[in-house]
Parts: C-alpha cells; structure tokens; sequence
C-alpha cells in the first residue's frame, strides 16, 4: 500500500479544514476559554460536527455510520490540532466507539453505537489511577455480589469526564490480579448513585474529571468485553487512541512551524528580516525536517492499525513518542522565535503549547512509549 | 496486475537458479562490496558470476533503457525486483558511481554517442567512474572552483588540483567539473567533461582519514588532454548537470543510514553484549538511547518510503532530498556512537581479533565523514531554508 493518503481521504482533510477555519478559529478556543462556561468545548460547535458526519466515521453501516476508517478520521484530527478546537470527537467518536466495536455485546452495539454516531450519547473511558499513564496498574476494584458488581476506586484525567452520560470504567474483577491481567470494562451511568465527579480546568482550558467511584452497583450486563479478559483489546484501543493524539500534535506541529515561517519573514531586527539570519535558518530547517519525519509515522501507523497489521502496536508506541518530542520541540522553538510576542497572552502562538502538554501526556508521554517500545523490541 | 504477478515468478525464478548461494550471505565487511572496472579482482568466483549473470539482464542498472543494456523495467517491475533481491538476501552485484551519479546524468543530459560509449561498460562493471568536484579551495562552495579547462580547439586543456576524489586510485574515468569560462559569473562558466584516467598529466594521491583507510584521493591535472565530444550537456552549463548529479549523490549518501542497518537491530547488538537483567537491557540509560534511535530510524524510514510514493503520484513537496541527506547521515552518524557506547572499551582496540581488528571503530569514524561529503549538514540545511522554506 502507498504511504500516501487517498483521494477521499485528502477530500475530507480539505473540508475538515473549511469547516474548522470557518468554524472553529483560535479565537473561538481564546472567547470559550474567557466565557467560563464549564463544558470545556463550545455546545454549539458539537451538533454542527456531528452534521458533518464527524461523530459517524468509526461507526459501522449497520449502526448508522460511515466506517470510513481512521486514515480518514485522522486528517480531521490532524486539523482540529491545527485550529486547537476542543469537542468531544475524541473521547466519544474514536476513544468511546472503538472500545464498543471492538469489544461489545450485539447489544451494546445496537444500543450504543447509533446513539454515540449522532451525537446524542456523551461517553468516554475512565482509566488513569495516577498523574502517569499504566494501564497495568489498575487499583480499582470491581466486587461481584450476584447479579451486580460493586465498583470502589478513584479515576483522574478522565478527558470530558464532567459533561459525560456515561463512562467507561476499568477495573480489577480478579482481586489476586496483577498487572495485564484481571481486569474488566463496565458501563456506568455518572449520575449512578455513589459517582462523584469534580471538574476540573486543565492548562489548555478542556475539561477533564477527577471521579470517586464509591460502593457503585452496576449489573453485569453493563460489562463491555469478558471478565478478567479486557486488558489485550483496551491496549489496543489505546494504541488507536495514542495514534489520533499522534495526529492532533502532528496538526500542532506543522501549525506553530507555519506561523513562525510567517513570522521569520516578517520580523524585523538589525535591518534585516530575522528570517535571513543563518542561526535561525538552520533551526526552522531542522524543525521542518523533522515534521516530515513524523508525517510518514503518523501515517503509517495509522494504515497499518486500519489493515489489522501485526506491528501496529509497535508503530503506535513509535508515532506517539516521536510526536511528543517533536511537540515539545515545535511549541518551544514557535515561543522562541516570536520572542516577546511569543509570551503574551494576546498572542495566539503560546495557546499550542499549552495544548500540546496535555495531548502528548494523555494515555502515555514520551518516556512511557519510548519504554513500550524497548519492551516490546524485548530489550 | 497478472503481469507483474508474472514478472514477479519469473523474477523469483531466475534468481533462484542464478544468485549463487555465498551471494545470499549478509557482507563481513565493505571489502565484500564488488566495485568492477579494469583493475578489479573478484573476492571469489561467485561474484564476477553474480555480477556477469545480472550485467547480462541489465539488471545491475535495471530501470535504464535496454538498448544502452540497461534492464528495461518499469517502476513497478524495479521495485520487484529489489524485493525479490531482498528476499533472498542477494548482495548488490556491482556498487558503482557509474550506476548511481554519471549514469543518470549521461543519460538525461548526454549526447546520443556519450550513452553508446560510456552506458554499456558501466552497466557491465567494466569501467569504474570517480568524481572531481571538490577542490582545496572549493568544498561547500563548490562553485568556486578554479580548475579550468582551456579551448584549444580541437579540445580542451585541463589544469588544476581536485581533492576527496572517491576511489580516484583505482577508478578508470573521472567526470570532472571544470571552468571553461574564466570570465562568466560563478556557475555559469563550468562544464562536466569526462576523460580517462590513464590520460598523460592525470596523478592521484590517497588521503589517509582518521578510520586509518584511503577512500578518497587528490588528484591533479597537468595539461590533461580533454576531447570535445566528452562534454556532458552544453559547454559553460556544467553546473545545472552537476545539480542534478548531486541530488542522486544526496539520495544515495541518504539511503546509507538506512542500509548500514543491517540485519541486527541496535537492541539486539546490545542485548548480546550487556545482556539483560529482569527483561531489561542491564544498562537503562543505553536502553534508552538505543530505543530513541531506532524511533528516529523507523521513523526515517517510512519517510523515504512516503517520499519516493509521493513523487509516484505526483504529490509532495519535491527537492526533498537534502532533507533525506541531512536527516540519514546524522543518524547514522548517531548509530555509530551508540554502538561505540554498546562496545565499550573492546571496540576501542584497533588492532587484534578482540575487535576484528577495530571495525566498529574504524566504520564509527568513518561515518563522521557522511555529514561532510555530497555537501555537509549546515549546505543541506541552508537549500532547505532557501528552497523549500524560502527564507533569504
């Protein structure tokens, strides 16, 4: 297969960005952070993305989608990094949906999906016990008692978790466990009784959740996947989910190197248009050279994971650590290089990197992944 | 498609009968590598077969065209036929500057009677080409060359000194970029003119480099006779021929950071020498290290698979390979000082069996050459700022 994107696929890249320019500027991110709503995303921003068939694109024909794949869903991703627009795509429309087309029930499926596809149902995965992403440390606890089971724990970045009908919630069913094993997915409702949710504002102004799951009853048919058995098909999810993030600081990346190409050639110093300063040039040579890099790993882990491609777990590990050192380098070289502009507020270059932390931290950093990727090489 | 799955058996069927077997085996060393030409002694029988059963197909040059003895293929058909000489692990038949920069060159700028001459015995091993660019005064302002070539005529008298001169000693032709106009502006008074190495007033002298070996040469012209027909292009328009060359040169120089891989991942070299404790590579911090390097290199090279799909469909920026040169040789670059790190004191030896002789050592060094060849990193980023980024 051509590591190249389709003509479909570069159709919906070019709406994607129509919509978004017109929709969805850093000025809205800028005038929805100062507005202090509480959701984390503009309300109205949402029901026009699901219009656009965004919610849909994961889902199956049978269950009201699209299934046009992640290469496609990607390129949106891809320029919602671009724009910084925050909505509820990836908790509901990539993380929520692959969880429930990999892993549920028919139906959990009829259910959930049609609803999830246009735009009704708010869900999204509650994972993370610590401030560092390890899926194999779960500490939650899930004790059977008949029909239902008892959920005691405490989740935290839980992305979009206090707008959410329901989440997604992993824990140890098999008290003994360890690590990869043991563990479960349930559905639980986050009005349920004994469900606590504290908002709180992350430093890109979205929202996530610190939640407190304490003597919750879920009945048994609110599993998502078999018991004990959820750890192989949510890493794989996972893997999905780093591959999209992958994506958006991709989008982040060639957005800061765009507007600071633009600022080289505009700025003034010495006489001269700093952009004709060797020491300078050099620099945004390099940070370009390296978005091309990540381009193809982007892409190519996001092919391999849509052709069921055995080493996609490894290219998502690959894709994810990368994008996170190449954030890290295009958000600080974007601040550098505006200089003093650079560091004020009024100035849209310093939204990124206060994006880029959070989307590179989401479900494993640079470290982790650098680490998953040395185990999985089995050094 | 049935076509090229016919190809393709077809393909995988010769090279069954005619790869001998001690082909398929990965090189010990550079010194396995065949270069070809007059002076050259086969390392075994195997390889002048090898090289004589491919040169007969063309397929040493497999995508030129097959009157000037090339292979003839297509894009797609080449590529078959890479993968298929990667399946069984076939070792290149023939490595020539022939085939990677004059060539190309000759054949999309050369006259009609230059390709009868000089593609037939490239693409059959017979002729080794090496390159006068550099001068002592011309390194990466290459432009600036001094060594001219006189009109006299019937032809040119060629004086003047070039230097890092690949494999100069033991190549049968040079392509040499000479001024023929000592009054025009920078790059537009230089032709590419090519001429024997054996012609009188032609002398080489090795260089020897840090790694102890003698790749490249001096060479010096005195009065060298030069024909008018050997002219690439049109006289005074040497340097546009030159671009064009050194792009195929950045491309291959590139490609090494990739191929100098081998079949051993830098994981695997250290696992075996540090040996793991709990799972993990005993050393964390070279853990560490090795598995940034091998993301940038897996990263690396999907981008030299997205480019070359890239220009197939005519997307893409183009002119990317000054990114591709910068990018591989510091990344080899970077390979060789982990894998100096992984050896520790053993590959520090130079001489003795305990380091083979100091080849770790030797090829670490070597490397710090890469990004300084073909035009150095800084040259490589300053054409990405200006031609792509178009900053002035």
């Amino acid at each position: 297969m051509a590591l190249i994107l389709n003509e479909e696929q570069l159709m919906l890249k070019e709406s994607a960005k129509g919509f978004l320019s017109e929709n969805a500027s850093i000025k809205e991110v800028r005038e929805q952070r100062d507005s202090g709503s509480t959701t984390g995303y503009a309300d109205t921003l949402w029901p026009k993305m699901v219009d656009m068939g965004w919610s849909a694109i994961l889902v199956p024909e049978e269950f009201g989608g699209l299934d046009f794949g992640n290469v496609g869903m990607a390129q949106i991703v891809e320029e919602t990094g671009r724009t910084l627009t925050a909505s509820p795509l990836f908790s509901n429309a990539i993380v929520s949906v692959s969880l429930i087309k990999k892993m549920g029930s028919d139906d959990q499926k009829s259910n959930f999906l049609p609803k999830l596809a246009s735009g009704q149902l708010m869900m999204t995965l509650a994972i993370d016990e610590e401030p560092h992403h390890n899926p194999e440390k779960i500490g939650m606890m899930a004790t059977e008692e008949g029909d239902s089971y008892l959920l005691n724990g405490k989740k935290r970045f839980v992305i979009d978790g206090s707008t959410a009908d329901k989440f997604i919630v992993v824990a140890r069913t098999d008290q003994k466990s360890k690590g990869k094993d043991g563990l479960s997915l349930f559905f639980v409702d986050s009005d349920a009784i004994g469900v606590e949710v504290e908002r709180t504002q992350m430093v890109d102004g979205r929202n996530s959740a610190f939640v407190v799951f304490k003597d919750v009853v879920v009945h048994r048919k609110q599993m998502l996947g078999q018991k004990n058995k959820g750890f192989k098909p949510l890493s794989s999810v996972l893997d999905l989910a780093n591959i999209h993030l992958s994506a958006e600081l991709l989008g982040i990346c060639e957005e800061t190197f765009d507007r600071t190409l633009q600022y080289l050639k505009q700025r003034k110093q010495f006489g001269s248009l700093i952009g004709s300063f060797q020491a300078l040039q050099h620099r945004a040579a390099h940070w370009w050279s390296e978005i091309e890099i990540c381009k193809s790993i982007v892409l190519k882990a996001l092919q391999s994971y849509d052709q069921d491609d055995a080493r996609s777990p490894f290219l998502a590990s690959i894709a994810k650590a990368k994008l996170c050192e190449i954030a890290e380098l295009s958000t600080n070289e974007a601040i550098q290089m505006h200089g003093g502009i650079g560091m004020t507020d009024e100035y849209e270059i310093g939204f990124f990197i206060k994006r880029a932390r959070p989307a590179q931290m989401l479900f494993g950093d640079h470290n982790y992944h650098v680490n998953k990727f040395a185990a999985s090489c089995g050094y | 498609m049935s076509n090229l799955q016919a190809f393709r058996d077809e393909t995988r069927d010769w090279l069954e009968s005619n790869c001998p077997d001690s082909m398929r085996k990965p090189m010990t060393s550079a010194d396995d590598a065949c270069w070809g030409g007059r002076n050259w002694v086969f390392k075994s029988d195997d390889q002048k077969v090898w090289l004589e059963r491919m040169a007969e197909k063309g397929w040493t040059a497999p995508d030129w065209p097959a009157e000037y003895g090339g292979g003839g293929l297509s894009k797609e058909e080449a590529k078959i036929l890479r993968e298929e000489l990667k399946n069984i692990k076939a070792r290149s038949p023939l490595d020539s500057f022939g085939i990677w920069m004059i060539g190309p060159a000759i054949l999309k700028f050369g006259s009609e009677e230059l390709k009868r001459q000089h593609l037939p015995p490239i693409i059959r091993g017979e002729i080794r080409w090496c390159q006068g660019y550099s001068e002592p005064n011309a390194g990466s302002d290459l432009a600036g060359l001094q060594s001219k070539a006189e009109d006299m005529g019937d032809h040119f008298l060629a004086n003047g000194q070039k230097v890092w001169t690949s494999y100069g000693d033991k190549a049968d032709w040079m392509f040499c970029l000479l001024r023929t106009d000592p009054d025009a502006k920078k790059q537009l008074g230089i032709s590419l003119v090519l001429f024997d190495m054996k012609t009188p007033g032609v002398s080489v002298k090795p260089i020897k480099l840090i790694s102890g070996s003698s790749p490249f040469c001096e060479t010096f012209l005195d009065n060298v006779r030069v024909e008018k027909d050997q002219v690439v292009g049109d006289v005074n328009q040497g340097w546009t021929v030159a671009k064009y060359l050194l792009t195929h040169e950045r491309a291959m120089i590139g490609d090494m950071g990739l191929a100098s891989a081998g079949s051993k991942t830098l994981g695997m070299i250290a696992s075996e020498k540090l040996g793991l404790t709990n799972g993990l590579l005993s050393d964390l911090v070279l853990r560490n290290e090795i598995a940034k390097w091998e993301i940038d290199a897996m990263s690396f090279s999907c981008t030299a698979e997205r480019v070359r799909d890239e220009s197939k469909a005519g997307q893409g920026v183009g002119a990317t390979s000054a990114m591709l040169k910068y990018y591989g040789t510091e990344l080899n670059k970077r390979r060789f000082e982990t894998l100096m790190r992984v050896g520790g004191s053993d590959d520090l030896v130079w001489e003795g069996p305990m380091s083979r002789d100091g080849q770790v050592a030797k090829t670490w060094l070597r490397t710090k050459g890469n990004s300084i060849e073909g035009g150095t990193s800084e040259v490589q980023l300053n054409i990405i700022a200006k031609n792509i980024l178009g900053l002035g």
